[in-house]
């Protein structure tokens, strides 16, 4: 029976965090355990996320996440589709780092197709993936702070993701699901001025950066608050499979970006930033850091992009030009067949992994030898991150929670699929 | 062949795409023992356990038996020569059509890798359609509990002594196992259909 001191507690408790929650009073020896029913509707999950907790007051005696509220059956679906259909599919699930996925799933096909990728389109690729990553993490920087209460940063770091929307939209025409990175290169050539676009942006972003750093990073409330909670051991984080910023701000320096490195990223100059305590304010600290060095990546990546094509010349994956398919039989032919049944792989499996915002974003791809991949697997980072959400976050106050679920920034299209 | 495509719910067109496949050659290295480290030192501690190795495109694959994954698992990690410390994924591939004559249904694979030389790992063991169990490796690496927990939900493997076998991302009350090959596409019905029905 629920008195009305109780009746109190709860009202006080749900008014604190906010619609989406609902509370369950259990009887049980301890007359203090509650459980707490966090989600599945709930801004401060990123998502569909579902977390029961059973508190013992404020502290958190236990956090179960509960997952699967946006499975699509993403892999079944690419499992029926061409492998250049089944691209289209990467974009969708984790929504925030597009292009890094489409990256992933290339270089997968490439592998097991044996294609070389012509200089150009390396670097474009490896110029989109940084952009992409700092759009992805002033997304996660916004929220993130909102989560805190502090509402400002959001409209901040909004506005600079916003022209980073604008790249790709004059690159594409599509502001998000682009899939502008294919097997055998990129779709298309930059159009003309989209150079001038993205050196605008990135003279301008250090300065951004240190405004952002000043709103928060040396700010005593956000410090206080952020200090000290959610700490996880390096060894703990390893064997949990953590991966990305959130296993690097444990103190591993492990980037595929520099352990296996793809698409060019061993030509540039970067440091990999690590935590030393692993709590949420060490993980804040390694994505700030790794916006600056997203920046610097960028300056010098831009400095002598190589000319020639985007494009593969290789027929096996690549479509013939335009102009051959006026005058040539056999390329109109080719064109349709590339189009219909798509290219075959040879029999045979490969991963390829890149290092996305959230982590190690992998690959799986098994070949039968016909048109349509006979097995995918989607690697999502944020589901292995989450799989250690309860260590981090039991024994913690209540409103930690919120603070840690933002720290590990997960993406729930990534981690449901 | 053509059972096998009716229980796989292929369409007509996906038939007729797999029927023209260009046949290529398979660029496959069969490994002998003194190549990999992997294969000697599973080879010496478990004779008999591996049933092929190869080398694609620059990734070791072994394939072992399932008796005996979980010891292989530890003596893979704790080894100084391959020190597989981290675990990146678990799956499954349902090679329902694609198997050879008596070969065992299923392939449970671990996506190894090692922290300190940066070596990618794929260990493979194969699971029959009669027994779908295999142990658990939680016990080894810890990150195998939610991966372990996906396959069970989607292939319908159920792994001995997990900790924690539940129903992942299909609902609890899920009848079936999505990712197999005899799962068809479609044929669930939309939800809220009946909203429409009533009208």
């Amino acid at each position: 029976m629920a008195t009305i001191e109780q009746d109190k507690i709860d009202q006080q408790l749900l008014e604190k965090l906010g619609p989406g929650v609902d509370i369950e009073r259990v009887d049980t020896e301890d007359s203090e355990l509650m459980i707490v029913n966090m989600g599945p509707q709930h801004p401060s999950t990123h998502g569909v996320l579902r977390l029961v907790v059973e508190l013992n007051g404020e502290n958190v005696m236990k956090a179960t996440p509960h997952i699967g509220y946006l499975h699509t059956g993403l892999e079944k679906t690419m499992e029926s589709m061409t492998y250049y259909k089944a691209l289209t599919i990467t974009d969708r699930e984790d929504y925030l780092s597009n292009l890094m996925n489409n990256l992933a799933y290339s270089l997968a096909v490439e592998k097991l197709m044996d294609v070389e990728v012509p200089p150009r389109a390396r670097r474009l690729r490896l110029i989109l993936n940084e952009l992409e990553r700092i759009a992805s993490h002033l997304l996660w920087l916004g929220t993130h702070a909102l989560d805190i209460g502090a509402m400002t940063l959001f409209f901040y770091t909004w506005r600079e993701r916003d022209q980073i929307l604008d790249m790709k939209e004059t690159l594409s025409g599509v502001r998000m699901m682009t899939s502008w990175i294919c097997p055998g290169g990129l779709r298309g050539d930059t159009p003309e001025g989209w150079f001038h676009q993205v050196q605008k942006f990135v003279d301008g972003f250090p300065k951004k950066l240190d405004e952002y750093n000043k709103l928060v990073s040396k700010n005593p409330i956000w410090v206080e608050r952020l200090s000290g909670i959610g700490q996880i051991t390096a060894e703990d984080a390893l064997a949990w499979g953590m991966s990305g910023p959130a296993l690097r701000g444990s103190g591993v320096a492990w980037d595929i970006r520099k352990a296996n490195p793809y698409t060019g990223y061993d030509e540039f100059d970067f440091d990999i930033p690590v935590g030393s305590k692993g709590d949420v304010y060490d993980r804040f600290l390694v994505r700030m850091e790794e916006l600056r060095q997203s920046h610097r990546i960028l300056v010098q990546a831009l400095k002598d992009v190589p000319g020639g094509s985007v494009m593969t010349n290789d027929r096996k994956v690549a479509p013939p030009p335009r102009a051959e398919l006026d005058t040539s039989m056999e390329s109109l032919i080719h064109h349709f067949k590339l189009f219909t049944e798509g290219y075959h792989p040879p029999i045979g499996e490969a991963y390829a992994a890149v290092e996305s915002a959230r982590g190690e974003k992998g690959y799986y791809v098994y070949s039968d030898g016909s048109g349509i991949p006979y097995r995918v697997k989607i690697k999502g980072p944020s589901f292995n991150n989450l799989q250690a959400l309860p260590k981090m976050a039991e024994g913690r106050m209540i409103a930690d929670v919120v603070a840690i679920i933002g720290s590990i920034d997960i993406v729930l299209g990534d981690i449901d699929r | 062949m053509v059972d096998i495509d009716v229980r796989l719910g292929l369409t007509p067109t996906d038939l007729a795409l797999r029927e023209i496949q260009v046949k290529r050659p398979d660029e496959v290295v069969e490994l002998n023992g003194d190549d990999s480290a992997e294969f000697r030192l599973i080879q010496e501690h478990f004779p008999g356990s591996i049933i092929s190795s190869r080398l694609f495109r620059g990734e070791k694959t072994i394939t072992i038996k399932k008796d005996n994954v979980v010891a292989i698992g530890k003596l893979l990690r704790d080894s100084a020569e391959t020190n597989y410390n981290y675990l990146s994924d678990v799956t499954c591939v349902d090679r329902l059509g694609v198997m050879a004559e008596g070969e065992d249904r299923f392939e449970i694979l671990y996506n190894l890798y090692s922290m300190g030389t940066f070596n990618r790992f794929r260990l493979k063991a194969r699971v029959s359609e009669d027994d779908t169990t295999i142990d658990t490796v939680e016990v080894v690496w810890p990150a195998a509990n939610w991966n372990e927990r996906e396959v069970y939900d989607l292939f319908g493997i159920t792994f001995n002594n997990h900790s924690d076998l539940r129903r992942i991302l299909m609902p609890d009350d899920w009848v079936g196992h999505p990712l197999r090959k005899d799962y068809p596409i479609g044929g669930e019905e939309v939800e809220f259909t009946f909203n429409v029905r009533e009208q």
